[in-house]
């Protein structure tokens, strides 16, 4: 009775009813359902699913690839969050709204999109061509989109905590006599460091997940160029649902443990952007 | 803006350009080449691949999960934000993270989990069967996964600006006897508007353009259960590489406008602050 008593605002067991049946249709029952089909798997059977030499390989194509393209855009990431948070030029408002195309645009049109690019009659194909290098059909090219993927994720962590970095900092550093280089390494980069380490995860963990950019670029090379979630895929063509299961579950361990590390690193994240 | 000054402009410059460099090669390029090549053998075989009738039920389709979606998830967005920044409970931290699930799984295993829970191998699957209804494989698969990938996106946008808000206002509504919808309508909405508008447009943009979860639960029938980004991969892999672009370049459309929209209220959104 007291405990109703203190809620002033109304409404909530009504917010709390549709909160919970909703959450329960799409999110609960099929994590339960997950969970129970997990449990009726022999460990031997999802022991010798995983360990199976080819989807061994997925793992490391799939965790190179992604890896990878998450360092390439931690560090373009941070430089154009620089760039839009710090300079003045033509053409800005512009850079900044298509930032977000990877997550407006659908990943199969990348994917073919990109594909088409990088082949051997692909603009930037012929040009690599030359050289006697090809991407589409590589690692080169599942990488490459994956870095299409991923590139809004550090941008959009590290554009805020530097607008909320006033110069002032660094500008008693220079007054000191630090280079602005110096100043840069020793007093910005501390400060957003949490905040592009949360970007790299969120965008680590998703490229791991990548599927619809990736299918295309990949040529699906068993061994080569096969990612974890293209295995996924073609067992669950083949109606083979154990083993698809036995996959998907070190993938959710590996998102989880990202998602883990990431909620530490954000504790820290959340009061440097409260503190200012 | 007085960093300006002080930094030198090679160092300013050189970065500017780089950006320019990558955001073109990797973002810009590919939108160019949808375009290109979707208008490679002129605008009647384009005109022919877009008013297709494959084409045309793809899009319906389209747009039927990419609305409901939106709808469950505005209902659940607008209750679920209430309930997480205008109460205190026991288990709130919880129920936060369940919510975020679904943008943290790969959209591969989002459509395993939809397949372990509705397919033939389900404990409900008999009961699903006596009552007549058909999820894996039809058309309320691709529903059910579409609103699973999209389910945080309007949620998110709005529990930070309610957050902010604190509850005082709504409180003292409340001791003056306002009922709940009003409180809503006439103080909390006003709030999170921007938020919430925004929070539609990311929902809209993920929900039509999503490929792996709905390629596991669709079944790829054309006509049928094909979505538009589906339809683009069939025709990719069947090598009718113009039509593919063709279709491609709805989608690519709809994601400008998105952008667009976004941008507008972005800007909008902080001029009301």
């Amino acid at each position: 009775m007291k405990k109703t008593a203190k809620r002033v605002i109304p409404g909530f067991g009504l917010s709390l009813g549709i909160t919970l049946t909703m959450l329960s249709i799409i999110v609960i029952i099929p994590l339960i359902s997950l969970v129970i089909y997990t449990l009726k798997l022999s460990p031997k059977e999802i022991i010798d699913t995983i360990t199976n030499a080819r989807v061994m390989s997925s793992f490391k194509v799939s965790i190179l690839t992604a890896f990878i393209a998450s360092i390439v855009n931690l560090i373009m990431g941070v430089v154009l969050a620089w760039v839009l948070v710090r300079y003045d030029f033509p053409l800005k408002v512009i850079l900044n709204g298509i930032i977000e195309l990877p997550f407006a645009l659908p990943t199969a049109v990348a994917g073919i999109a990109l594909t088409s690019l990088t082949t051997d009659n692909g603009l930037i194909g012929k040009f690599f061509a030359k050289f006697g290098i090809e991407i589409a059909y590589t690692k080169a090219g599942i990488t490459i989109a994956l870095i299409f993927v991923g590139i809004p994720f550090v941008v959009r962590a590290v554009q805020p905590v530097l607008e909320k970095l006033d110069g002032s900092y660094e500008e008693a550093a220079q007054t000191m006599g630090a280079s602005r280089f110096t100043a840069f390494r020793r007093i910005i980069l501390p400060e957003i460091f949490p905040a592009a380490i949360t970007g790299f995860g969120l965008a680590f963990g998703r490229c791991i997940g990548e599927y619809g950019s990736v299918v295309f670029i990949a040529g699906n090379m068993p061994y080569k160029t096969e990612i974890t979630p293209l295995i996924i895929m073609s067992k669950l063509q083949e109606y083979n649902y154990s083993q698809a299961t036995a996959i998907a579950l070190v993938l959710l361990i590996f998102s989880f443990i990202i998602l883990f590390v990431i909620s530490l690193v954000q504790h820290r994240n959340a009061k440097i952007l409260k503190g200012g | 803006m007085d960093n300006d000054k002080k930094g030198n402009p090679i160092v300013k410059w050189l970065l500017i350009a780089l950006s320019f460099i990558f955001v073109v090669l990797f973002l810009v390029l590919p939108l160019v080449t949808v375009i290109t090549q979707s208008l490679r053998s002129g605008f009647e075989t384009y005109k022919k691949a877009v008013t297709d009738s494959y084409t045309v039920k793809a899009t319906v389709l389209t747009i039927e999960a990419t609305v409901s979606a939106v709808a469950f998830n505005t209902i659940f967005g607008i209750f679920a934000a209430w309930l997480i920044t205008k109460f205190k409970f026991k288990g709130k931290k919880f129920l936060t993270a369940l919510i975020d699930v679904p943008v943290t799984i790969s959209p591969v295993i989002a459509g395993l989990i939809f397949l372990l829970t509705f397919g033939r191998q389900s404990v409900i699957y008999p009961y699903l069967q006596s009552m007549g209804l058909k999820i894996v494989f039809a058309v309320p698969g691709v529903v059910l996964a579409t609103i699973f990938v999209t389910f945080p996106f309007i949620s998110r946008e709005l529990i930070p600006v309610l957050e902010t808000q604190g509850t005082d206002e709504e409180e003292a509504a409340a001791l003056m006897g306002a009922k709940g919808f009003t409180i809503f309508r006439r103080i909390t909405f006003p709030h999170i508007k921007w938020a919430f508008l925004y929070g539609i447009v990311l929902c809209t943009a993920r929900a039509m353009g999503e490929f792996g979860a709905v390629s596991v639960l669709s079944g790829h029938l054309r006509g049928k259960t094909n979505t538009l980004p589906l339809h683009v991969e069939i025709l990719f892999n069947e090598f009718q590489y113009v039509p593919a672009f063709a279709v491609s370049s709805i989608l690519v459309m709809m994601a400008v406008i998105v952008l667009a929209i976004r941008s507008i209220l972005e800007y909008r959104g902080k001029k009301a602050e």
